[in-house]
Formats: structure tokens, sequence, C-alpha cells
């Protein structure tokens, strides 16, 4: 290896300063604690880019192997990293978002407790985020995997004093436990079958067949890992833990739940895409599941009034594009938006806690507007943000859903039934990205006066955001809101040709002889880019109308379809269909059969017996043990009386 | 010549008669008599036996018995001693400290 990059040291990096910070941080001043995280999750970024600026000059995919770790006869896995196009997209990803946040979570988190544990958490969350980007086996990646699942659980219980905090924290992680159970028999389904792991051995074994050999094994690892993206990608029905998740700290919701962990799903499908390649059925799944999550949540995000929480259904929704374009097989589409999205999502999380930081820890957009003239930053980089989600050109997002779009319509896999549901998603998207910003930028501010700010201490963020005025947030939070804007704007220039050519050694296997009898599509990528436009115009003016220019008709509008706007404003009941589907028998059947019949009635009632029957025995035998000397003897004699008769007995027969 | 089971008779007789004697008596140089007893009858058979078969072995053992018994005697009465200075009784039954 004369080569080597050292590429452990980047996931390596984070973790030392999740161990300086999470053992020591308690004694440590919050300069300290900041100057370390920083410190190791900037190196892991400079890393990342020197990686990057070395990357032409190597042969890719690029492995190195660290140390060995499993070896099992001829089955071996091993520390080692895979370097290739796609994983340095998500490398510049993670580190460069991830450091941004790090820098705006020290303004924002300044004032919290357990500043220290916080650091420590995001630090930990890089290094499993990087171990999974960087693995160059099934099980390294399922290691970073569950890790990120871990930290996430713990930043979402942050304020774990909280109630709701702690179950949202649960809840993310039990949801996320039935996704791994897919993933996990999928890499047993691969051990079985092609007796490996690593994504090089597995892929050469797969590649060479033809899509209809081992059709039916490659389906169900297809769709056995597509149930593990689903948990960690928050698609149906795995999704509802994402909503929730937006218990945590905001810094948490924009670097976990919007730009990184949440598109290890859409990762880790594009990297097993040779597998997807040969079983269409898995990638129809896919593409189904992508398009009706996107629509789904779009709907919901429309009625969402707590600033946080339309951004979650927001990303819910802009995840199932990312898996409408793995499931039409343009990986380097879904790839692509995955990057616009880190940056303009990420922006938009942070955004939206310079704004409830600015107005005392409020999350209720009914009780912001008004807001635009008092914090221009956060404006002016939402504004950018809310732009490029909604697809207006030239933002980032045009470009990448614009292409995920045209790839759904003229793909061999695709069809022009996700691109219209695809449309009026991007419709959807428009209209409730825009009904925000005008409910919380425009109008009159709707919130208490200004002198009452210091009484609420009860809310989200709040507990000690509770400071008078609305201002703006220090300059430590701003600069990464600037420079994400910049990249909400200028990051989809690279254009989708480009970057799909950039990624296209990945998924050269892609496609294969595309499906024959496909005709050319009826309309070209001109008339469809049109029409996107014209749909996030759409978007635009109706929550320009319905927000802005008369308020009072969303109420009507409301009242006009009753019960079906009661619906979608809980959320289709989808939380209380599972909780009675799922919850509910679980804590019933363990009630009665596990805990009052088998721990009750088997484990407790075998042990206490076994207990009681020893006792009662030894209250008969205890009455041998009388200290009186000579009965003792007289056991000894009749002892040796039996062993001799005995004797005598076997040796006379 | 006697027969060998003349021999052992006599030595389970006298081996009963130690055991008897051990559980019955409460003096505790009784006690001890009685199993100098039983060890005379196990020599007894040992010696018996190794005539018969005229091998040295139970000869040689039967000197390690009465060895093992000259050191035991004088342990057991130094014990006795003992035993006698500080409870002022031989009487076993009073001799239970051990006793729950």
């Amino acid at each position: 290896m004369t080569n080597s990059l050292n590429l452990w040291l980047i996931p390596l990096l984070p973790l030392i300063g999740a161990a300086i910070n999470g053992l020591l941080g308690k004694k440590f001043s919050r300069q300290t604690v900041v100057s370390v995280a920083l410190a190791f999750c900037g190196a892991a970024f400079a890393m990342a880019l020197f990686v990057a600026a070395r990357f032409s000059s190597l042969t890719l995919p690029h492995i190195e192997s660290v140390a060995p770790w499993i070896r099992v006869g001829s089955f071996q896995v091993d520390f080692a990293f895979y370097l290739d196009q796609l994983s340095i997209v998500m490398l510049l990803v993670v580190t460069g978002v991830g450091f941004l946040i790090h820098i705006y979570s020290v303004g924002y988190m300044w004032e919290e407790g357990g500043f220290y544990r916080f650091f420590a958490y995001l630090n930990l969350f890089m290094f499993f985020m990087l171990t999974l980007v960087l693995a160059s086996n099934y099980l390294l990646m399922f290691i970073g995997w569950e890790g990120v699942g871990l930290a996430s659980y713990l930043l979402i219980g942050f304020w774990f004093t909280k109630d709701s905090a702690a179950s949202a924290g649960k809840k993310a992680f039990i949801v996320n436990r039935i996704g791994d159970f897919g993933f996990l028999i999928a890499l047993f389904l691969l051990i079985k079958h092609f007796g490996s792991l690593n994504f090089a051995e597995v892929f050469q074994s797969i590649a060479p067949l033809p899509p209809e050999a081992a059709a039916g094994t490659l389906t169900a690892i297809g769709l056995l890992l597509m149930l593990g993206a689903c948990g960690k990608s928050a698609q149906i029905p795995l999704y509802i833990w994402l909503p929730d998740a937006m218990e945590g700290p905001t810094p948490v919701s924009a670097l976990i739940h919007a730009a990184t962990m949440v598109t290890a799903g859409v990762y880790m499908v594009s990297r097993s895409h040779v597998i997807f390649d040969r079983a269409p059925s898995a990638l129809a799944v896919v593409a189904i599941i992508g398009t009706l999550t996107a629509f789904f949540a779009a709907t919901i995000g429309i009625c969402q009034t707590d600033i946080k929480k339309v951004l979650a259904y927001s990303t819910v929704s802009q995840l199932g594009y990312m898996f409408m374009a793995c499931g039409v097989g343009a990986f380097s589409m879904g790839v692509f938006h995955l990057m616009t999205h880190a940056f303009f999502k990420g922006l938009l999380f942070l955004a939206a806690g310079s704004v409830i930081h600015a107005v005392g820890g409020e999350q209720d957009m009914r009780k912001m507007g008004g807001l635009r003239t008092k914090i221009p930053w956060t404006f002016w980089t939402m504004t950018a943000a809310t732009f490029a989600i909604a697809g207006f050109p030239p933002f980032a997002g045009f470009f990448s859903k614009d292409a995920i779009l045209w790839q759904a319509y003229s793909s061999p896999y695709g069809s022009w039934v996700y691109w219209l549901i695809g449309v009026i998603t991007a419709f959807l998207t428009s209209f409730y990205m825009f009904r925000q910003w005008f409910l919380t930028f425009f109008g009159e501010y709707r919130g208490e006066a200004e002198h009452e700010h210091d009484a609420h201490g009860t809310g989200h963020d709040s507990s000690s955001h509770g400071h008078g005025g609305i201002h703006e947030s220090p300059k430590v939070m701003l600069v990464p809101l600037v420079i994400l804007a910049v990249l909400s704007v200028i990051g989809g220039w690279i254009g989708s040709e480009r970057f799909g050519g950039f990624l296209a050694p990945v998924f050269h296997f892609a496609l294969p002889a595309a499906a024959s009898g496909h005709s050319e599509p009826a309309l070209s990528e001109g008339v469809l880019t049109v029409i996107s436009v014209l749909v996030a115009l759409l978007g635009f003016g109706l929550a320009w109308l319905l927000y802005y220019r008369r308020p009072q008709l969303p109420k009507q509008i409301a009242q006009a379809l009753g019960s079906f706007y009661d619906a979608v404003l809980n959320k289709y009941y989808v939380d209380e269909i599972y909780a009675t589907l799922f919850v509910k028998p679980l804590v019933d059947g363990s009630t009665r059969i596990l805990w009052h019949g088998v721990d009750q009635n088997v484990i407790d009632a075998g042990l206490n017996g076994s207990a009681d029957g020893a006792r009662e025995v030894s209250d008969t035998v205890r009455h041998m043990q009388s200290g009186n000397l000579r009965s003792y003897a007289g056991w000894i004699a009749a002892g040796a009386a039996v062993v001799i008769a005995y004797m005598i007995w076997m040796g006379t027969r | 010549m006697v027969p060998l089971s003349y021999y052992l008779l006599l030595g389970g007789i006298l081996f009963a008669c130690g055991v008897t004697g051990f559980l019955i008596k409460r003096n505790i140089i009784s006690i001890f008599l009685s199993i100098e007893l039983m060890l005379n009858g196990v020599n007894l058979s040992f010696v018996a036996f190794a005539a018969q078969w005229h091998a040295l072995s139970g000869q040689v053992f039967v000197f390690f018995v009465m060895v093992v018994a000259a050191a035991e005697a004088t342990v057991g009465l130094a014990i006795i001693i003992a035993v006698f200075r500080t409870r002022e009784t031989l009487n076993v039954d009073q001799v239970n400290l051990l006793k729950l």
C-alpha cells in the first residue's frame, strides 16, 4: 500500500473527539469542549478534502484494509475502507455539512445544560456516519448504521427529563430496529448465497449473472435491504419516527434527521445497485414506496403548524424523491438530490433554529409572522433554501428535482405515473414551503408582546432561550447559514449531466440493456422542465394568496373540507392505527402471556418452588446435625455397614 | 493349623466390640480404648491374610497402623488432658460446644 491515504483516520478523528469530550468534558470549560469538538470534526473535514484533492490520482475503487476482523474458513470481514466516487461525495457532504452544523451548534447550544454531552454525541455521530459511508463491506456498514441509530437516539432524547423527548428517542430506536432486522436478514442471505460481505466480492459474483438468474434470491435481498432503508430513511411504512425526532435540539434535526443519517438508506440502496439492477421487482418496490412517501408526507406537511414538523415531513417527502430516483434506476440522480438536499434542508433546519432562537423558543408558526425585518440574515438565508427546495431555477433543488422527474418519466424503469405524482408533490412542496415562509416572515407578528418573552420558558428549545426581544442570532450561527445558503444556490450548477458523469463509473452496471420496447418519451426534457417550474410558481402563488393576500381563506377552506382536513391535520391517524394494530396487541400480549403467564407462573413459580422445596427438605434433614458426637459416630458406623453389606452382596452374586 | 476364618471371625468380633464401645461409652478414655480395639481387630485380619497368602505387605501395613495408633494415642491423650483441664469432665455429652 504505497498509495495509502490513511482513510481510517477520517472516522477515527471524531471518535477521539467524542471520547475526550464524553469522558473528561464534564470538567472542561465550554470553550475547551468547543475547541475539542470542532478541532476533531474539522480535522476529519480537512482529511476528506485532502482525500478529494488526491482523488484524481487514485485507481478506483480504492480499498484500504486496516486490520482483519472476522476470519472463519473462507468467510472474512476486515476493517477496511472503500473509496469511490459515491463515497467521496458522501464523505464531503457528511464532513462538510457536519462541520458547519458543529459550528452552528456552538451558538445554538451555548446556554444549554449538558453542553459537553451534546458535542460528545455529535462527534460520536460523525464517527459512525463516516464508518457507514467508508465501509468496504456490509458488516462494517451495519456497524455504522447501528451506530448512527444510537447517536440519533441519544440526541433525540437529549433533553431526557422531558417525557416527550425520551419517548420520541425510544420510538425512533424501536422503529429503526424493524428496518435493521430486514437489513440483517439481507446480510445473512448474502453470506449464504455469495459467501462474502465485501462489496467488491459480492458485486463481482453478482454482476455476471443474467437478470433472470437467482432472481428470487436477489429480489428477497433487495426487498430486505429496502426494509432497512425504509427504517433509516423514514419511508412508508416506517416513517413515523422522523417527525417525532424533532424533539431533539434543532442542530441535531439538521445534521442527523435531514442532511446525513436519514440519507443513509439512499446511500445503501445506491451502493447495492448491482443487486437492485438484477431484481426489477425490488427496484419497482423502491420506486413505488418512494413515490408514495413523497406524496403522502407532502400532504401532511401542508397542515402542520410547528415550524420543525413541516420541515420533518418535507424531509420525508424529499427522501421519497431520492428513492423514486433510485427506483427508476437513476441512482446518480438520487445521490445528486441527496447532496443538494443536504445543503438546503440542513440550511432550512438551521434557519428554523435561528427563528426559534429569535422568538424565544416558540415553534408554532401561527405565533410568528413579520420576522423579515427583525432577523434579516435568517430571512435571506431561509429564502434561498425555500426557493431551492421549491425547485426554482437556478437554485440547487431545481436541478436535482428536475433530473429526478425527468428520469422518472423517461427511464426504462420509469413511468408517467411516477412523474405525475412527482410533479404534484413538487407543487405541494412549493406550497407548504412558501406557506411556512409567508407565515414566519410576512404579515404581522402574532406572538405575545416582546417583553413577555422572559415568562414563557416552557416551550421547546426554550429552557434557556427565555431572553427578551426578538433578535438576530450570534455570528457563529449566521456564518454556517450563509455558507449553506451559498451552497443552496450554486450547489446544483454542476448540473445533473456532469454529476451523473462523475458517478457513472460506480453505476456502470446500471440499466443493463435498456428494457426493450420502451418507446421514446412523448414529451421532451424541456417541456417537463417548464412544467416543474410552473408548478413551483403555482405553489408559490397559492401560498401567497392564502397566507399573505387573504389570510382568512385557509380557515374557510379547512371548514369546507371538514373531516378530511381533520384527518390530514392528525397525520391520517397513522400513529393511532399503528398503536392499535401493533403496539397495543404487543403490550397486551406481553402483559398477559409473557408477564403474567410465563414470568410469574413458570419462571417465578419454578424458582420459588425449588427454593421452598430445598427449605422443606433441609428442615427435615438438619435434625441429623445434632452436635452429639456419638450420634455422628453411629451414622458413620451405619454408613460403613451399608457399604460393606452392599459390597458383600455384590461379591456374592 | 487354625483356619483363616477363625482369625477373621475374631477380628470381626473385636471390631464390633470396638464399635459398640465407641457408640455407648460416655467417657472419652473408654472411647479411645474402643478405637484401639477396632484398630487391633483390623490388624488381626491383616496379619491373618498376610500369613494365608504369604504376602509381606499385609504385615508391613500392620506396622504402619501401629505407628499411627501410637502417634494418635499421644496426640489423643494430650487432647484428653487439655479437655479435662478446661472442662473438668470427660463425659462427651457435656463436651458439646460445637452444637447448634
